[in-house]
């Protein structure tokens, strides 16, 4: 680890100005001090932002602004959530551990870093950690990396929970930036994919902040977060699907599904939802949803069986969102 | 004074059974168990030791090569950085349990990707830590280095003499049902809590050393080698050791590394391996390629056993995992062929991980037993309960005790066993296949000689001490027991003291030894202090009740202060392993039976019941035996389904060298375990006609998950682990 400054920000300006300036705003601190010991992230300047008025779930209109610095536990045990946004109550404790989702922060855990094995391996050549060394991952062992959205430059997925439950659930990201600047992102549009400039894993400027998160009025209909992983806890998705599908007269009302573990991002595809929609449920509805899902699909080798496998529990997710549990 | 034994033949006399105190075998909770949890148990990096530097390792980018130049310079003028060594005093590779003399010193020849190469000493760790990182390493990279473990042609020399007997092809050939498969493991790591670390201080002549080890003896050896000092010089401490597994067997790189940089600054110095360095620079479990051919005859008996191992490890290393250890004599079957290949590869050291041999050796052969019941057609229980051989297939001696067929019998009933052959895809719940599967579980009975001292005091109250360790498998509390049991005492007025090398040497902790053989030591020091007291009473040792530290003899007790009248009484007992082995074949047994539920959709795998009925002779504490089986399962989880170290093909360094991505079983994974112990007396095993326990519950624990997993879809897998990817490209999706 090298030696690096620290300060408390004071207000959300002060923050913003020393996120301005290269400091990495700290809160529970789950992810970033791990790579900051392995050196994968060397920052000169940590700004810490746990003081700042951000916490607490509160109504908004007819949805739900979650503050940054709600911790993944207290936001998985809220009531309303639980009871209107279940997906996300899911998807969250479906992550981690106890220990790590007490620490764990809305705004943190959605900017958590890939876990690439070859970007925590600072012997190594990584175009995300290391821009214009490289990608290790190409030819290398691939097993948890994207089939989707992926590029030349890296091939790096995006490992979280929460955030494909956020993009079901078309929340929407509070950005607070220098001189009491602000702006909304939808989570959606929040990660990036990685293009030639991997370094970038979201749409966040020098300076910018996350203040909140907004849910949507509640959605209803069935909401469903299932996560394929080789151990049962404590393991990062090899596909993970978030839906919420509401059902009227035996045919799909709506639908909003995402997928985590196969992409730089959370992977949203309008054209899913819309093909969806409107339709009676059916074996061959699920597989076209599949086939548009994985249309472009490449597998690295050692990932290969995420295709397979995507469309399996694509299918597994549809059956018993719109009924048929088996 | 020294009482000696040598286990040259079985002790009938069985002492133990004879004592009142009643305290053997009782599940009491372990005697060091209120200072773990408290944390006032301290381990070997936890010690507040005043002026002690802080040392970090280096370690080798390249697979094969040589170090050129190491430029101090580069960072002996960062903050607080006091020195660079490298040199041929620090190890390059972990030693080998029980070598007793230095592993491979020359860390500028790299042989591994991982090797350590140079150690960074500085004021505080984080400095130590950040100037490692900084370390300009200049490397002559070979291009010949072997790295890709998966290849199918590599040079290969053959371990030890293979086992050939009959005529093996001949014996398939004209069997009446046969299979021959083969079956693969990958990498695994020991994967101890605590990892590898040690403080080292030297006062001019005497090198003391707060390590993690199990085995001090040879430790002391290795280490006084490195160091070119004489082994009285050396002292190791260990009285707390969180968890082994055999990576702790030999030194590794902290041990001489510290030593070296206390004797060359003249001050402590502590070196405290990271998480990574535990998994890419300490030890391996090998990987392994296994042909398994087994030949029946038309009632399922054996008439041909084959078991052929492929291995590996570094050049020059003589340890090749043992995968045919069970084979030499479990299973029948007069034409035989057992034979182990190693492989030399530029991959870290290949050594002792979680009872190396039988761990991964058995779950090959059990899955190919389950093979064989389903091509006969019949219940696999009874395919093993037909082959259980009277003599040893190939030495021709007999059974110390052969307790299968009641291991078999126990945990069939216990599990409600559905007795038939097996017929795959037979229940579905949902999206869940449910299936059942079983495995014999065996391991060798090993044993080491020991030494250990007990004193009674004055005041009746008795102590034990061994270099001995306890690595968490409740060591402190057997050996209690026995001191308890034989001088008549309350558990509560024994002290044991482990983990010091000036105490007499124990057999160390590995092999599943430590109990039958340092507590025979302690046993016999027990007899030497009865027979003490029988003489001051005018008794013989047999005439002499001791119980609640009150001696009685004839109907006249007298407590034991009376007696010792202010004297303290010490005795040494010294156990040899002897030659029995030559005349019997003794290992522990058990069986596995276990429910799994496979996904139809996303092949995930999930064990939901769990039952293993184990002998392993007399049980000493009952908790501590049933728990250390039930670690043994645990690991047969993760051997099933989750564990594997991924070297990377092109660069030989392990892609997942930490906890998040070397997947050990969490609680989750791990149903009731539900553990029957049938009780023994063996009196070829030891004077206690106790065995082993500690690794018997791994042993075949993977292989019965996977004829589970068979049962539960009709998919026969034979590469471990069986991970969800594997499972749905042998399973149509619903």
């Amino acid at each position: 680890m090298r030696p690096f400054a620290y300060s408390r920000a004071t207000d959300l300006d002060h923050a913003a100005r020393l996120a301005g300036d290269g400091a990495r705003p700290i809160a529970g601190g789950t992810n970033l001090l791990d790579l900051m010991k392995l050196e994968v992230e060397t920052p000169d300047a940590l700004v810490d932002i746990n003081r700042l008025p951000l916490g607490g779930i509160e109504t908004h209109g007819d949805g739900l602004r979650i503050g940054a610095l709600v911790s993944n536990s207290a936001c998985a045990a809220d009531e309303r959530i639980r009871r209107d946004y279940p997906v996300l109550a899911r998807a969250i404790l479906a992550g981690a551990t106890f220990q790590l989702r007490n620490m764990a922060t809305t705004a943190g855990n959605l900017c958590q870093r890939t876990r690439c094995y070859y970007f925590y391996n600072t012997d190594m050549p990584c175009n995300k950690r290391a821009p214009g060394s490289g990608c290790s991952a190409i030819g290398g062992f691939n097993r948890i990396h994207a089939i989707l959205g992926a590029s030349d430059a890296c091939i790096a997925t995006y490992p979280g929970d929460m955030a494909v439950a956020l993009c079901a659930l078309d929340a929407t990201v509070e950005i607070a930036g220098r001189d009491g600047q602000a702006r909304s992102v939808p989570v959606r549009a929040f990660h990036r994919l990685p293009g030639d400039a991997p370094e970038r894993d979201n749409i966040l400027e020098p300076g910018e902040v996350i203040t909140a998160v907004m849910l949507p009025a509640p959605p209803g209909g069935k909401h469903i977060y299932r996560k394929v992983r080789d151990r049962s806890s404590y393991a990062f998705a090899l596909v993970s699907i978030a839906a919420v599908v509401r059902m009227d007269r035996g045919a799909i009302a709506s639908a909003s599904l995402a997928f985590g573990a196969l992409a730089h991002k959370p992977w949203h595809d309008t054209r899913i939802d819309d093909l969806l929609t409107g339709q009676a449920p059916s074996d061959a509805l699920f597989d076209a949803a599949a086939d548009r899902l994985l249309e472009g699909a490449t597998g690295q080798g050692a990932n290969d069986f995420k295709i397979p496998m995507a469309r399996r529990i694509l299918k597994a997710v549809l059956r018993e969102a719109t009924g048929d549990a088996t | 004074m020294t009482r000696t034994l040598s286990m040259d033949q079985p002790d009938d006399r069985n002492r133990l059974d004879a004592m009142v105190q009643g305290v053997i075998g009782k599940p009491l909770d372990r005697l060091d168990g209120p200072a773990k949890v408290t944390g006032s148990a301290l381990y070997a990096a936890e010690y507040a030791i005043d002026n002690c530097a802080e040392g970090v390792l280096v370690t080798a980018t390249i697979a094969k090569g040589e170090v050129t130049a190491i430029d101090e310079a580069s960072v002996l003028n960062m903050p607080g950085v006091i020195a660079v060594i490298s040199n041929d005093r620090m190890t390059a590779r972990a030693a080998q349990g029980g070598a007793g003399e230095s592993p491979v010193r020359k860390v500028r020849q790299v042989a591994y990707r991982g090797q350590p190469i140079a150690l960074v000493v500085a004021e505080t760790f984080e400095q130590a830590r950040e100037a490692a990182k900084r370390l300009q390493i200049t490397y002559r990279e070979d291009d010949d280095a072997v790295i890709d473990q998966h290849a199918r042609a590599l040079p290969t020399e053959t371990s030890g003499e293979p086992t050939i007997q009959g005529n093996l092809d001949r014996a398939i050939s004209e069997a009446a049902h046969a299979v021959d498969v083969t079956y693969t493991t990958e990498c695994h790591n020991s994967a101890p809590m605590e990892p590898h670390a040690s403080i080292a201080q030297w006062d001019g002549t005497t090198l003391t050393v707060h390590a993690s080890l199990q085995m001090l003896k040879y430790n002391v050896k290795e280490l006084a080698d490195s160091m070119g000092l004489a082994p009285e010089n050396v002292r190791l401490l260990s009285p707390y050791v969180g968890g082994g597994f055999g990576s702790k067997l030999g030194i590794s790189a902290d041990v001489a590394a510290a030593s070296v940089a206390a004797i060359e600054l003249g001050r402590p110095v502590r070196v405290v391996l990271s998480r990574q360095q535990v998994f890419q620079s300490v030890m391996r479990r090998s990987e392994t390629t296994q042909r398994l051919r087994l030949a029946a005859d038309s009632e399922g008996r054996l008439t041909g056993f084959g078991h052929e191992g492929r291995v590996s490890n570094l050049p020059g290393e003589s340890f090749a995992e043992p995968v045919t250890q069970a084979s030499e004599y479990l299973y029948p079957g007069e034409n035989r062929t057992l034979r182990i290949d190693v492989a030399r590869l530029n991959l870290l050291t290949a050594g002792s991980v979680r009872a190396p041999g039988e761990a991964v050796g058995m779950q090959a052969l059990e899955g190919a037993m389950d093979e064989l019941a389903v091509i006969i057609g019949i219940d696999p229980v009874e395919l093993r309960l037909r082959n259980i051989p009277d003599r040893h297939p190939a030495k021709d001696i007999p059974y110390s005790s052969r307790p299968l067929a009641e291991c078999l019998k126990t945990g069939a009933e216990r599990f409600g066993w559905d007795v038939g052959p097996r017929r795959p895809c037979h229940t579905r719940e949902g999206e869940w296949w449910i299936g059942t599967g079983m495995a014999t579980a065996t391991r060798v009975h090993n044993l080491n000689e020991a030494e250990a001292r007990v004193t009674l005091y004055p005041d009746g109250t008795a102590a034990v001490a061994s270099d001995m360790t306890d690595i968490g498998t409740g060591t402190y509390t057997i050996l209690g027991q026995i001191a308890a049991e034989m001088l008549g005492l309350d558990i509560k007025d024994v002290l044991v003291r482990l983990g010091d090398s000036s105490f007499p040497p124990g057999s160390g902790s590995g092999g599943s030894w430590g109990a039958p053989s340092t507590g025979s030591a302690v046993f016999l020091a027990c007899e030497g202090i009865r027979e003490r007291l029988a003489k001051r009473l005018d008794c013989t040792d047999e005439e002499l009740t001791l119980k609640d530290g009150f001696a009685t003899v004839r109907g006249q007790s007298i407590a034991l202060p009376d007696l010792l009248k202010g004297d303290e009484i010490e005795e040494v007992g010294h156990f040899k392993d002897g030659a029995i082995s030559d005349s019997f074949s003794s290992a522990m047994y058990g069986a596995f039976f276990t429910e799994v539920a496979v996904n139809a959709y996303s092949g995930e795998v999930r064990v939901r019941r769990f039952t293993g009925a184990f002998v392993c002779g007399r049980v000493l504490n009952e908790k501590t035996a049933i728990s250390q089986c039930m670690g043994g399962m645990v690991w047969g989880i993760g051997s099933a389904l989750t564990e594997e170290n991924i070297f990377d093909k092109r660069h030989g360094h392990i892609v997942n060298p930490d906890l998040a991505e070397y997947h050990i079983p969490v609680s989750l994974d791990v149903p009731h375990l539900d553990v029957v112990l049938v009780d023994e007396r063996d009196p070829a095993a030891s004077p206690l006609q106790a065995k082993g326990v500690g690794e018997l519950g791994i042993c075949g624990a993977a292989g019965a998950i996977g004829n589970a997993i068979h049962d539960a879809c009709g998919v026969r897998l034979r590469s471990f682990p069986f991970t969800p990817d594997k499972i749905i490209a042998e399973l149509e999706a619903p």
